[in-house]
């Protein structure tokens, strides 16, 4: 065997090795919170999910939680994703390269970096105390539409820039405006992409944990309003593990583990079926 | 209704460089013509200056002297997207939508207007049949256009086209990226469309040129950064068999470009 055959035999098996070992820590990891937090959930049984905490040792169901996770996910996303888009169409279609529009990016790929404790201390400081809204969903939300904003905004234009100009140049040569080009032609074709950016998205909001402690707060109960304070269901794992309650923690870890990969399973279906629709 | 399209003293530049000088040139209603010449001459330049999406491929382009479509001066206060309206265009590469069939062909009405479905159905079987493709795709309506073979997918675009009845069909290189037969269905497909349209159609082949269009013009650049000129046009039989010009000869008989 030659030595570049060696080399390049030897770094394919790194390269498996790697990979198998990435899969087997992946399923350890999974395998282990469902091995303790499934059969736990099943032994509470249904009221698990339909019945809030009970006592000072929080026994009993986790549904303020969900709600508030749900609601704190879906308000962070709902003023996201106009705004986001909005960003990432200009970016993508009207701003060009310009000096200011870079910098517009590279605030967003650094904002993306921020650690979300931080962001969570600014929310505190803004939302919380200086706009009076107290320890509240919408806080919450606000700050974690800060958080998923600048990624959102950077998949998006990525998804928008990734469709063929073949697109453009024959919707604008059958005499469409720019607008509906980008409408009726780009967007569409751009959807797959949008949508896994906003699912991702989905599941950062929905697995924050510092930033919404610091806004939404933690009171164990079933938010009615925007403006009351919830305890989401990571904010529920954080102070159950410690507590040293750490049976009770893997019931809560094991919902949190099923939305996560729920959200990500919806994210492949959807892109399947646009992909077979759409060739 | 097929318009005559009309080139008068046209002088196109993309910023700096002038890519055409001086073209004079009328392309006549319900004929094929044909453009040939090396790569580079402009013949997609001259090309796109019927529809004006040279302004869509380029930052800064200008234009003097009139190009004109029916006796009107489209380079005057023209509304743009009436023009691209009643001048479609084919490209090189197929380049459907990635949407049903059907979609892509009640787009362009749809833009520009046409909201009830009898009527958007109408035009769909109109010019799916007008483009030779209705009977293979009638049952396909509602698929991917993108699951259609290449030369379906050039006969759709075709189709999506002339469903805003367009005067003008403009065809850049329409069968390069095309086998024979496929060449050979759009080629009878050009024939049978001449009919109702004037089409311009730009080819590297010498023989398609031969074979489908009525007159043929001859572009040529003198070397890189020379803008393209017109060296000749005339009846296509004419043209390739006594050529008025040695360099048009040259060209022909594959002696450069
Ligand atoms: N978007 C553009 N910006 C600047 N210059 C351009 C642009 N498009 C074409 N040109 C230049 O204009 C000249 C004519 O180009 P054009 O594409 O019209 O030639 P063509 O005859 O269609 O060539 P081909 O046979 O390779 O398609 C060339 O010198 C080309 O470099
Ligand atoms: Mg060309």
């Amino acid at each position: 065997m030659t030595r570049a055959r060696v080399f390049d035999l030897s770094a394919k098996a790194v390269a498996w090795a790697v990979a198998i070992s990435t899969m087997v820590f992946l399923i350890l990891i999974i395998g282990y919170v469902v091995i303790r937090g499934v059969p736990s959930i099943a032994s509470v049984g249904l009221e698990f999910f339909t019945t809030a905490p009970r006592g000072i040792k929080m026994q009993g169901g986790v549904y303020p939680m969900i709600v508030s996770s749900i609601y704190l996910t879906v308000l962070s996303l709902v003023i996201a994703f106009p705004i986001g888009l909005g960003a990432a169409i200009y970016l993508a279609e009207y701003a060009g390269r310009g000096r200011f529009v870079e910098l517009i990016r590279f605030s967003a790929d650094l904002l993306s970096g921020v650690p979300s404790i931080v962001f969570g201390l600014f929310g505190l400081a803004f939302f919380v105390y200086f706009l009076k809204m107290g320890y509240s969903v919408l806080a919450g939300a606000l700050t974690v539409f800060l958080m998923v904003l600048p990624t959102l905004v950077r998949t998006s234009e990525q998804a928008i820039k990734a469709v063929p100009r073949s697109y453009r140049e024959a919707s604008l040569a059958l005499g469409a405006s720019k607008w509906q080009t980008i409408r009726r032609v780009v967007l569409p074709s751009a959807a797959p992409g949008i949508l896994t950016g906003v699912i991702l998205a989905m599941g950062r909001a929905f697995g924050e944990t510092a930033a919404v402690l610091f806004t939404a707060g933690s009171v164990p109960q079933t938010p009615a309003s925007p403006l009351d304070g919830g305890r989401t269901l990571t904010v529920h794992l954080f102070y159950l593990a410690t507590q040293g309650q750490i049976e009770d923690s893997f019931r809560v870890a094991a919902v949190l583990l099923f939305v996560v990969l729920g959200f990500n399973l919806t994210a492949g279906w959807m892109m399947a079926r646009f992909r077979r629709r759409f060739g | 209704m097929a318009s005559e399209v009309k080139f008068e003293k046209v002088d196109f530049y993309y910023g700096a460089f002038k890519a055409i000088d001086s073209l004079q040139l009328t392309i006549l209603a319900r004929k094929v013509s044909a453009f040939i010449g090396p790569s580079g001459c402009g013949k997609s330049t001259v090309l796109r200056m019927v529809n004006r999406t040279n302004e869509l491929v380029a930052e800064r382009t200008r234009l003097e002297g009139r190009v004109l479509i029916a006796d009107e001066n489209i380079y005057d206060g023209v509304d743009l997207f009436s023009l691209r309206k009643k001048v479609g265009m084919v490209f090189q590469r197929p380049n459907p939508f990635p949407k049903t069939v059907y979609e892509n062909i009640a787009w362009a009405p749809r833009i520009h207007g046409v909201k009830r479905t009898d009527e958007l159905d109408e035009i769909v079987e109109k010019s799916l049949k007008r483009a030779a493709l209705w009977d293979q795709v009638k049952n396909k309506l509602k698929s991917s256009a993108l699951s259609l073979s290449g030369g379906q997918q050039q006969r759709l675009c075709i189709a999506r086209s002339i469903a805003v009845n367009p005067e003008v069909l403009l065809m850049d290189e329409p069968t390069s990226a095309l086998d024979p037969r496929a060449t050979a269905r759009i080629e009878d497909l050009v024939e049978e469309l001449k009919a109702d349209y004037t089409i311009v159609i730009v080819t590297h082949s010498m023989q398609q040129a031969a074979r489908i269009s009525d007159s043929t013009a001859f572009f040529l650049s003198e070397g890189a950064g020379r803008p393209g000129r017109l060296i000749e046009f005339g009846e296509t039989e004419r043209v390739f068999t006594n050529p008025s010009s040695r360099l048009t000869e040259k060209y022909i008989t594959g002696r450069f470009g």
